[in-house]
């Protein structure tokens, strides 16, 4: 039997990225956001393994999001952990009841039908004035216990909670996988037809599979709202679903810590095309994504994993 | 009520064709029986209806007494009817000992009196913690060498064999085999039959065997069952059911239809 190495890996990679963002400030903002977006690819990559390609997480991303906004700018809710957990209990709620729906359905149609439910709830944020319409609205900076965890100065603390947070879901994920139910994803993708025949229920399965991403797609939402300090509708357009798949294929499905680090590259070379070409930016990440599928299929994790090997 | 199972008038169409009519059968434990027929009888409808793949038209299936007909293979499967398909149903990207780890978590979890329980830390039939009763399994089955190799590579008589011991995982009461031997050399067919009669023989269950060499069936079965068209031909001892006149001519031989049987 192999060591199971990663959980020390991911332990290391914590420490790791607690001293980089203390010595590299400037890095703080697009590490906070990577790891937002990388929760919801993390589910995605859940829904990946499952055979499941969900073009719709966008709904779940500003679901939790606004579940957030709306504590924090009606309630005067600051607090980051409740904001979160308000955020997955919100997504998740949504989720398992359209998971009702969700989880009868494969291929395309999946994708499509949590695409069209993503578009559903764009539309009725769009129609919405209370929640400031097509703009969203701002949120007002996150505490946590009462401490500020974004000041002018430093947003050192939101960052050093969304890598906890962030490592802390991955070694979830990572132990989950190797649960009985966690197992099921792969054979599910594989054989539904044996795994119906071994005496579990296929449609269950995936069920409970779209609750999780949807809760991580909410959470993450949540911490992305609370980095940039503004959400609006955009966050469930479908193009917004449509990174969070790229992003998933970009990054690969080998390594539960893959998601993360597609999230930091995805927003690296988005920040550095935009810069240099405002309008053709779109122009790099394309041929970004066509370079990786021809020549790493199993995403960008294949290279640390080739290096391990 | 002695039976174990008991299939009664089962009736099956698909369109024009009749996939079962009026199967009646019973099984008692301990039986081992050989399902025999030409290509297209009917032999995997059965064993696809009596599993709750397929719902039958018409008739009743019961298990232990208790009325089956309507539920679904998991359900099925827990009861303790368990099967092996004419193609493997295997888990191609896994590894054939993550292929029994996948099987064996399902038996563990479904052991659980509740979701949010605990596991019990032995996998029930076996006793034995999930790894030991996978490697056990691989143990039984021979197959060791290929234990971390992808199912999806294995050669098709390995494949078989894995897809039976996957079969076994739920420690089954009644176990249906749908052309084990099939995609095998004829050399290799009394090795492989040799291997899953002794690993299932371990477990005490009833056994179902769909198959076409006769020399198997006589060699292994204590009962033959033969289908025509859907219907049963015959059901008794292998040798007078192999020596019936119309099961060779109709099952055995040749393809023509049987001279007391209408087709309506
Ligand atoms: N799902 C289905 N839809 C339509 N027709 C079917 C279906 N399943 C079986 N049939 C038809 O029912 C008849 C019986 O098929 P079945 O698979 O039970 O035969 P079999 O005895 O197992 O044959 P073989 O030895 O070739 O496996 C065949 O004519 C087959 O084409
Ligand atoms: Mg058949």
């Amino acid at each position: 039997m192999k060591k199971d190495r990663t959980p020390s890996l991911l332990l290391a990679a914590l420490v790791a990225l607690l001293i980089l963002g203390l010595v590299l400030p400037e890095w703080r903002f697009l590490g906070t956001l990577a790891i937002g977006k990388g929760l919801t690819v993390l589910g995605l990559l859940l829904l990946l393994r499952t055979g499941l390609v969900s073009f719709g997480q966008g709904l779940y991303y500003c679901l939790g999001a606004y579940a957030a906004g709306t504590l924090g700018q009606f309630w005067g809710t600051t607090d980051a952990l409740l904001l979160l957990v308000v955020a997955g209990l919100a997504a998740g709620l949504a989720a398992a009841i359209l998971g009702i729906l969700l989880a009868a359905y494969r291929g395309i149609f999946f994708s499509m039908l949590s695409l069209a439910l993503s578009m559903i709830l764009y539309g009725l944020l769009v129609k919405s004035a209370a929640l400031g319409s097509t703009d969203g609205f701002n949120l007002p900076a996150p505490t946590l216990f009462g401490l500020p965890l974004v000041s002018h100065d430093s947003r050192y603390p939101l960052f050093v909670l969304a890598c906890v947070l962030g490592v802390a879901a991955a070694l979830a994920m990572h132990y989950y996988f190797r649960t009985p139910l966690g197992r099921l994803s792969p054979a599910i993708r594989d054989n539904e037809i044996r795994v119906e025949y071994l005496g579990a229920s296929v449609r269950a399965a995936v069920h409970v599979k779209y609750v999780i991403a949807g809760i991580l797609a909410g959470v993450g939402g949540a911490l992305t709202g609370m980095t940039v300090g503004h959400i609006d509708p955009e966050m469930a357009y479908w193009t917004t679903s449509g990174e969070f798949v790229f992003v998933a294929i970009l990054s690969g499905t080998g390594s539960v810590a893959a998601p993360f680090l597609g999230s930091f590259i995805f927003e690296l070379v988005r920040t550095f095309a935009y810069e240099y070409s405002p309008n053709s930016w779109q122009l790099a990440l394309g041929t970004a994504m066509l370079l990786i599928i021809v020549f790493l299929p199993a995403g960008l994790w294949s290279l640390v994993q080739r290096r391990r090997a | 009520m002695s039976h174990l199972l008991e299939a009664r008038n089962l009736d099956k169409r698909f369109g024009a064709v009749t996939a079962a009519a009026d199967i009646s059968v019973t099984v008692a434990p301990d039986s081992v029986i050989g399902l025999i027929g030409t290509n297209g009888a009917g032999k995997t409808t059965f064993v696809n209806m009596v599993t709750g793949y397929l719902k039958p038209d018409k008739g009743r299936i019961y298990f232990e007494g208790r009325d089956i007909t309507a539920l679904h293979p998991r359900q099925v499967t827990r009861l303790g009817i368990c099967r092996s398909f004419q193609i493997p149903q295997l888990y191609n990207s896994l590894s054939a000992y993550d292929n029994l780890i996948v099987a064996l978590g399902i038996v563990l979890r479904n052991a659980k009196p509740a979701p949010w329980a605990r596991a019990p830390r032995l996998v029930p039939g076996h006793d034995l913690p999930l790894a030991d009763a996978a490697e056990a399994l691989l143990e039984r089955f021979d197959l060791g060498e290929f234990r971390d190799k992808p199912a999806g590579v294995l050669p098709e008589g390995v494949r078989k064999l894995l897809d039976i011991a996957m079969a076994l995982a739920n420690k089954p009461r009644v176990l249906l085999l749908d052309e084990p031997t099939s995609g095998v050399s004829s050399e290799e067919k009394f090795a492989i039959m040799d291997r899953v009669m002794s690993a299932v023989r371990a477990e005490g269950a009833a056994v179902l065997f769909v198959e076409h060499d006769m020399d198997i069936v006589a060699r292994y079965a204590g009962r033959v069952l033969a289908f025509y068209e859907g219907r049963i031909l015959a059901d008794g001892a292998p040798d007078v059911v192999l020596a019936d006149p119309q099961v060779r001519e109709y099952v055995i031989g040749g393809q023509a239809e049987p001279k007391e049987v209408s087709h309506a």
